[in-house]
C-alpha cells in the first residue's frame, strides 16, 4: 500500500505541523495535540471542544473556528485523545461561561471525555458533555456499545457552534445539541476498506464485488455484506435504514458524506438519488451539503444523515462559519 | 513480601513481553477492532517504563498509580482509562506500605478489576479484558504461575463468545471466532508478574 507518509509514527505529528502552516488563524500545538483558535477564549461565550481518533478529517480539527469549534483534540488514528489534550484545551478556551463536550459515542472516546471531564471540573471549569449515537447500523441493545456517533457531529458542532456565538449560555447550547442529536440519524456503506499507517494493509476483506451495509467510520465492518448494488439502491436502502427509526414532520438537512476515497463525482450523483427517495418518501429538504467531512481514511462509500429542523435550528444552520473545513455566511 | 523494586521489575517485564508481542496484539484486533492495539500499549508502557526509570516511586503503591496514570495520558482508546484504572485502583489500595505480600496484591488488583468493570460497565462473558483478569487474580492466591495459566486460558476463552462491549459489539455474530484483544494483554500483565516473580 502506498502511502504519502514518512513513518506511521509521526502521521498524526506531521499533518498538525502542516495544518498549522496552512491555518495561521489556528493555534496546532503539535507536540499537546491541541488546535485552538487563535482568538480564544471569546470573551462571553461558552466554549465548545471536540475530538476524536484521527484519520477523519476534516472532523475535528477542521471544523474549528467562528461559528463552530473552539478547540479540537485529535487521537492517534481511530484511537481517541487522552484526558491531559482536552484538559489544557479546555483550559485555553474557557471565557468563564463553561466549555461543552461534543462526544461520538466511541468507548475510548466516552471514557477518555469523562476523566477529563472531571479533572478540568476539579480545576474549576464548569462542562456539560453531549453524545452523539446517530448511527442507525447499530441496533440499540444490551448487547452493544450503543449507537455510535458518525454523520451528525457535524450538525451538532455547527449548530451548537452557532448558539455559542450567538452567547447563549451553556444550558442552552447544551439542550440545543441534545436537540440534534435526538433528530439526526445516520446510514453508511463502504465499498472498500480503509488501511491505517500503522498496519499498512486494509483493515478488512470486501472482495471486488461487494459492499459492506451499514459500516462505521473506523474501518470496522458493518451489519451485512451484499453483492454491489447501484446508486439508486444504495440510496434506496440507506434513506429506509433511516426512516424506520425516524420520521420526520418538518423539512430535514442532509449530509451525503464521502468516506474520503469516492468522488464528488459519485457522491453528488449519490445524492441526487438521495434527493429522488427522500422526494418519493415525502420528506421536505430544507439544506443539503455533500462533501468529505467525516472520513474513514482511504475508505470508499458515503454515508447520509438526516436532521430534522425547526425554525430555530435551520436558522443556527445558516448562520456564519469560518473553519478550513466549512465556511459559508461571512 | 514485595518491594517497589519489584513492581517496577513487574512494568518494566510487562512493557518488555507486550513489545515482543505487540504486532500479535495489533493482529487480534484487526478483524474485530481497528488494528491499533499493540501499537497503542507499546506506546503506554513504554512511557510507563520511562517514568519509573526517570523517578522510581518508593511504595509498591506509588508505582501502580504512577504506572496507571501515565497510562491513561499515553494510550488513548478505551484500554488506557481502563488499564490506568486498573493500576491505579490497587495502587491506591495497596497505600502508602513499603513492602506488601502477595495477598495484599491479589486484593489490590481484585479492587482494580471492580473499577474496570464498573467503568467499562462490563462483565466476564462480554469478551472483553475482564475475562483474562478475573480468572487471573482469583488464581492469584494459589501462585503467581497459576495466575498467568489462568489469565491466559481465559483469554483463550474469548474466541467462541460473542461481544457486547466496545468497538468489537458492533460486528454482532461477527465477533466469534476471534480472541479479544484486551484479554490477550491483560494475559501479559500476569505472564510479566509470574516471570518477575521467579
Amino acid at each position: 500500500m502506498k502511502m504519502l507518509i514518512n513513518v506511521a509514527e509521526t502521521v498524526v505529528a506531521d499533518a498538525l505541523r502542516g495544518m498549522a502552516a496552512a491555518h495561521p488563524e489556528l493555534v496546532v500545538d503539535a507536540e499537546n495535540r491541541v488546535i485552538v483558535r487563535r482568538d480564544a477564549p471569546v470573551e462571553g461565550k461558552v466554549a465548545l471542544l471536540s475530538g476524536g481518533g484521527s484519520g477523519h478529517e476534516p472532523l475535528h480539527g477542521g471544523f474549528v473556528g467562528p461559528g463552530m469549534l473552539d478547540a479540537a483534540c485529535p487521537g492517534e488514528v481511530f484511537t481517541s485523545p487522552v484526558p491531559d489534550q482536552m484538559v489544557r484545551a479546555a483550559a485555553a478556551v474557557d471565557s468563564g461561561n463553561g466549555v461543552l463536550f461534543i462526544v461520538k459515542n466511541y468507548t475510548g472516546d466516552v471514557l477518555n471525555f469523562q476523566m477529563a471531564a472531571e479533572l478540568a471540573q476539579d480545576e474549576g471549569v464548569q462542562v456539560a458533555s453531549v453524545l452523539v449515537n446517530d448511527d442507525v447500523a447499530v441496533t440499540d441493545s444490551t448487547f452493544t456499545a450503543g449507537r455510535r456517533g458518525t454523520g451528525a457531529t457535524l450538525f451538532v458542532e455547527k449548530i451548537a457552534g452557532a448558539a455559542a456565538d450567538e452567547g447563549m449560555p451553556l444550558e442552552r447550547v447544551e439542550a440545543l445539541a441534545r436537540q440534534v442529536v435526538a433528530s439526526s440519524r445516520s446510514f453508511g456503506v463502504a465499498l472498500s476498506a480503509c488501511t491505517t499507517p500503522a498496519k499498512g494493509s486494509p483493515t478488512f476483506d470486501l472482495p471486488a464485488g461487494e459492499l459492506e451495509l451499514g459500516v462505521g467510520i473506523h474501518g470496522e465492518p458493518g451489519r451485512e455484506r451484499r453483492a454491489m448494488m447501484t446508486s439508486r439502491e444504495i440510496a434506496d436502502f440507506s434513506v429506509d435504514a433511516i426512516l424506520e427509526d425516524l420520521d420526520p414532520k418538518l423539512p430535514v438537512l442532509v449530509l451525503v458524506n464521502g468516506m474520503g476515497a469516492t468522488p464528488l463525482l459519485e457522491l453528488y450523483g449519490f445524492n441526487a438519488e438521495v434527493r429522488r427517495v427522500l422526494d418519493e418518501r415525502g420528506v421536505a429538504v430544507a439544506r443539503t451539503l455533500v462533501g468529505n467531512y467525516v472520513t474513514s481514511l482511504d475508505m470508499a462509500g458515503c454515508s447520509v444523515t438526516l436532521c430534522q429542523v425547526d425554525g430555530e435550528l435551520l436558522r443556527l444552520w445558516d448562520a456564519p462559519v469560518q473553519t478550513p473545513g466549512l465556511r459559508w455566511g461571512r | 513480601m514485595l518491594d517497589a523494586a519489584f513492581f517496577v521489575r513487574w512494568m518494566t517485564a510487562a512493557a518488555a513481553v507486550i513489545d515482543r508481542e505487540a504486532d500479535r496484539l495489533t493482529e487480534l484486533d484487526s478483524p474485530i477492532g481497528d488494528a491499533d492495539h499493540g501499537k497503542n500499549m507499546q506506546r503506554g508502557f513504554t512511557a510507563v517504563v520511562k517514568t519509573l526509570a526517570a523517578e522510581p516511586p518508593a511504595t509498591p503503591g506509588a508505582v501502580l498509580t504512577t504506572a496507571g496514570r501515565q497510562l491513561i495520558s499515553s494510550v488513548g482508546g478505551a484500554s488506557g482509562p481502563l488499564y490506568g484504572t486498573l493500576l491505579r485502583r490497587a495502587g491506591k489500595v495497596l497505600g502508602e506500605a513499603d513492602r506488601v505480600s502477595a495477598e495484599e496484591l491479589r486484593s489490590g488488583l481484585a479492587a482494580g478489576v471492580d473499577a474496570v468493570g464498573q467503568l467499562g460497565g462490563s462483565a466476564p462473558g462480554d469478551k472483553t479484558m475482564l475475562d483474562a483478569l478475573v480468572p487471573g487474580v482469583t488464581a492469584l492466591s494459589a501462585s503467581f504461575d497459576a495466575a498467568a495459566e489462568a489469565a491466559g486460558q481465559g483469554a483463550l476463552a474469548t474466541v467462541p463468545m460473542q461481544a457486547r462491549k466496545g468497538r468489537a459489539s458492533y460486528l454482532g455474530e461477527r465477533s466469534i471466532g476471534h480472541q479479544d484483544p484486551g484479554a490477550a494483554s491483560s494475559a501479559l500483565l500476569f505472564a510479566a508478574l509470574a516471570e518477575v516473580a521467579k
